[in-house]
């Protein structure tokens, strides 16, 4: 018999304070890799923290956290973010830089082929005369979908992405979700925060959800992808 | 590490070829300090030949802060920090290219600087190998300095103040090595080449270089 598939994210009472205050007060949670999980909640619920600690941005104040094989508990978190490709509430960008330049230096920097940042860009869309444009002439969704051209571009094992619909619109949403979708048919696992439901859900393979730092519920996602996917996995 | 080096340099140099910040704010600033002091001094030359070094030293030490600035803030501003963070660049190599970016710039700058203390104050350059030397090691240092404290301040709310405050004591030794160096430079003091100033510019570069290799890495990872 084959052993079973390590997790691609495994939380077991991880805590992470960010200030005077626990924002993750005991959180277990498991992804197992090739998953799409949608984190929901209130505002201050945990779900921003959540991501970037399993970015590796973030140190771990207790419990346990293994993210990719990695534990953060005191493993190399550098090499954790190789393998990492987070969309967070800024685009990450340098606004001088043109959006080519803006993808070729991420995947430079990430050891990954240069030529690699076209076929991203073209798949989000970024043609033309934009290529050449620089970031900071943009509108925020193009900057969005620039972002999302650098994560898609690097091929993370582990997408994180906080609040990816904020925006972007009508076409920009279709764009990340067939991304989103692509990647998980690929082999990746999705971790995603959302206030939009129905934009989310049918991305989702589960629905987990937090308040006050912690989990209090985990559902079976009822969209058609996740039905189209094999059905949801509840822990 | 020197791959990286190479990668961020090139990426800060665009960024300041495209915005022109340096060239179009930093280096004016950097020429009316020498064109105030001038005016301080009054029209007597040698007062202002005298005071050349230690004026184009301090100019290039308070421009400076505003290149350093410039530079901590491309990688300090909302996101980037972790884009960096995330994008899988070694530190040592963010430091040493980041370091480059601010040595072209202040060269630039110095040469500039240069320029205006010849003409403005007069100053002859009697030792051209004690000036080039002296400003190369100055120049490194106080950017490898100014990128550390850069990346210490970042973090921080009050980063663009407190920027200032931390590096311009640590620069002082540039400041008076430099200063003294230069008036070797300018005949302005019987101090020969071989002069300890030289050496302690090239050992607080050296030290930072070194510094800033080992310690970048833990600073972008502070809160």
């Amino acid at each position: 018999m084959a052993p079973a598939m390590a997790p691609a994210v495994l939380l077991r009472a991880a805590v992470c304070v960010t200030g005077r205050f626990p924002a993750l007060a005991g959180v277990d949670l498991e992804v197992d890799a090739g998953e799409t999980v949608v984190l929901e909640g209130p505002n201050g619920a945990g779900k921003t923290t959540l991501l970037r600690l399993c970015a590796g941005l973030l140190p771990l104040s207790g419990g346990e956290a293994v993210v990719l094989g990695c534990d953060l508990a005191g493993g190399d978190r550098s090499g954790l973010r190789r393998r990492v490709g987070m969309l967070g509430h800024h685009a990450n960008l340098y606004d001088d830089l043109t959006v080519a330049e803006n993808v070729r230096f991420a995947l430079r920097a990430a050891g990954r082929p240069a030529a690699d940042a076209d076929e991203a860009m073209t798949r989000l869309e970024l043609v033309g005369r934009l290529r050449r444009t620089a970031v900071g002439r943009l509108s925020a969704g193009q900057r969005r979908r620039v972002a999302l051209a650098v994560v898609v571009a690097r091929r993370p094992e582990l997408w994180l992405l906080d609040e990816p619909h904020a925006g972007l619109d009508r076409g920009g949403r279709a764009l990340l979700g067939a991304a989103v979708t692509e990647a998980a048919a690929a082999g990746a696992t999705v971790v995603l925060a959302s206030h939009e439901p129905e934009e989310s859900l049918p991305l989702a393979d589960r629905v987990v959800t937090l308040a006050g730092g912690r989990v209090t519920g985990v559902r079976a996602a009822s969209g058609p992808e996740a039905v189209a996917r094999g059905g949801a996995h509840v822990a | 590490m020197w791959r990286d080096g190479v990668l961020v340099a090139g990426k800060d140099l665009r960024i300041e070829v495209r915005s022109r910040v340096v060239l179009h704010q930093v280096v004016p600033v950097g020429v009316l300090m020498l064109v105030l002091f001038a005016f301080a001094l009054g029209p007597a030359t040698a007062p202002m030949v005298a005071a050349a070094p230690g004026l184009f030293w301090v100019a290039v030490l308070f421009t400076g802060v505003l290149a350093v600035q410039r530079s901590a803030a491309l990688e300090g501003g909302d996101g980037t920090r972790d884009g960096v963070r995330l994008s899988g660049l070694d530190p040592a190599g963010v430091f040493l290219g980041k370091t480059a970016a601010v040595t072209v710039q202040l060269v630039v700058l110095e040469v500039v600087l240069c320029a205006g203390v010849v003409l403005f104050y007069g100053a002859h350059v009697r030792s051209l190998g004690t000036l080039v030397a002296s400003s190369a090691a100055g120049t490194v240092g106080l950017a490898a300095a100014g990128t550390l404290y850069g990346a210490l301040a970042a973090g921080l709310r009050v980063r663009e103040t407190l920027l200032p405050l931390l590096f311009l004591p640590v620069a002082a030794p540039v400041l008076v090595a430099g200063t003294k160096a230069w008036q070797s430079a300018l005949g302005t003091s019987g101090v020969g080449a071989d002069d300890p100033w030289l050496r302690l510019l090239l050992v607080f570069a050296v030290v930072y270089l070194a510094l800033g290799v080992v310690i970048f890495g833990p600073l972008q990872e502070a809160p």
